[in-house]
């Protein structure tokens, strides 16, 4: 009887085991583009994302806010000081005392250093900058921050991957982990790692950031999306980062 | 129409074929979608875009509704002499935004 018991709990074990997707099964939402949408991505010139990229490399030279500085007066080349900026985020902020992602950090530099306004959430100059540093850190792989301080919050954000929600009661796991490589609709369903942000989406017709993705998910299983720059957002963003460990940043990337 | 990617070799040999690719940030508005208060957003499209070079017409083209925002318009052309491509998209506003490249051809 306890045999049987033990075997139960074994199997339980092993099914809850096969729900994770396995380091060397992880495959980027690129491997399941059509080919005509990977050429567009592998193509720096024929990539719409490209439009957005050479736009923030003007804000970066930009001069914002009272103190006139731009991005460049602090970190001067983009090429080597934002090289792999985009593979570790979200980091720890000590100062706000939580995980901040690209975006939060580049409108905290604005706030606090440039003293600039924000840019608000999607916008234009928001995503220009954001995917200029984050293309910084193409084909290199995400290796987030090992920050003990950052623990809390990954496990926060595995548990709110893990969370049936909406009046679909879906989790994210049960289409990403669970039955990625199927059809929903006439789309394939992918792992949903975060290898491309900010992204150009063909459906989108624009550049969007990973919380715009993750709020047109929830709404597609009709749960209340988290606020742009949420604390749960945020975590969920870090959890997505700590399970695409190792994978290859290739932003901006092109996705259906 | 914010920015514009054009590519094209730099130098090339007389009488070589060349591809040219652009690409355009606009935002292809179809004059279908309604904004917040119900009201009708005016259609506003890239409608034509045309490139010179060596001051002749090398390609034109017209645009209708149903092609996707930031168009990619990929063409080619013989290179016959040194000279400018002139690029010239032109939209439902009646704005034009003209871009110059140089070619040398050997």
């Amino acid at each position: 009887m306890r045999s049987l018991f033990g075997a139960a709990l074994a199997l339980v074990a092993t099914i809850a085991i096969a729900a994770e997707i396995a380091p060397e099964a992880r495959r980027s939402g690129h491997d399941f583009d059509s080919p005509e949408t990977r050429a567009m991505q592998d193509d720096g010139t024929a990539n719409p994302g490209m439009l957005w990229v050479s736009e923030g490399e003007g804000l970066w030279a930009k001069k914002a806010g009272t103190a006139a500085l731009s991005c460049r007066d602090c970190h001067s080349d983009a090429q080597t000081s934002m090289k792999g900026a985009a593979a570790r985020y979200p980091v720890f902020d000590t100062a706000v005392g939580r995980p901040v992602d690209l975006e939060q950090r580049i409108n905290l530099c604005r706030t606090e250093h440039q003293r600039a306004e924000p840019f608000a959430w999607e916008s234009e100059d928001l995503l220009a900058l954001t995917v200029f540093v984050a293309h910084q850190s193409h084909g290199l792989p995400i290796a987030e921050d090992d920050n003990p301080e950052l623990k809390p919050f990954s496990a926060w954000g595995d548990e709110l991957f893990h969370r049936r929600e909406g009046q679909f009661n879906l989790s994210c796991s049960q289409c990403h982990d669970d039955n990625w490589g199927k059809r929903l609709a006439g789309s394939v369903i992918p792992q949903g790692h975060p290898t491309g942000y900010p992204v150009y989406r063909l459906e989108w017709q624009s550049l969007g950031s990973l919380q715009r993705r993750l709020r047109n998910c929830m709404t597609g299983v009709r749960a209340a999306p988290y606020d742009y720059g949420a604390s749960e957002a945020v975590a969920l963003e870090l959890y997505l980062m700590e399970r695409a460990r190792g994978m290859t940043i290739e932003t901006p990337a092109v996705r259906p | 129409m914010a920015r514009v990617l054009i590519n094209l070799p730099e130098r090339a040999k007389r009488g070589e074929i060349i591809e040219i690719k652009t690409l355009l940030q606009h935002p292809m508005e179809t004059g279908y979608r309604l904004d917040s208060n119900g009201a009708k957003i005016p259609r506003d499209i890239v409608n034509l875009f045309a490139c010179t070079y060596n001051g002749e017409e090398v390609f034109r083209a017209e645009l209708f509704p149903a092609i996707a925002a930031n168009p990619f318009i990929a063409f080619s052309t013989i290179a016959t002499e040194s000279d400018e491509l002139v690029f010239s998209w032109t939209d439902d506003d009646g704005q034009t935004r003209t871009e110059t490249r140089k070619i040398i051809v050997e």
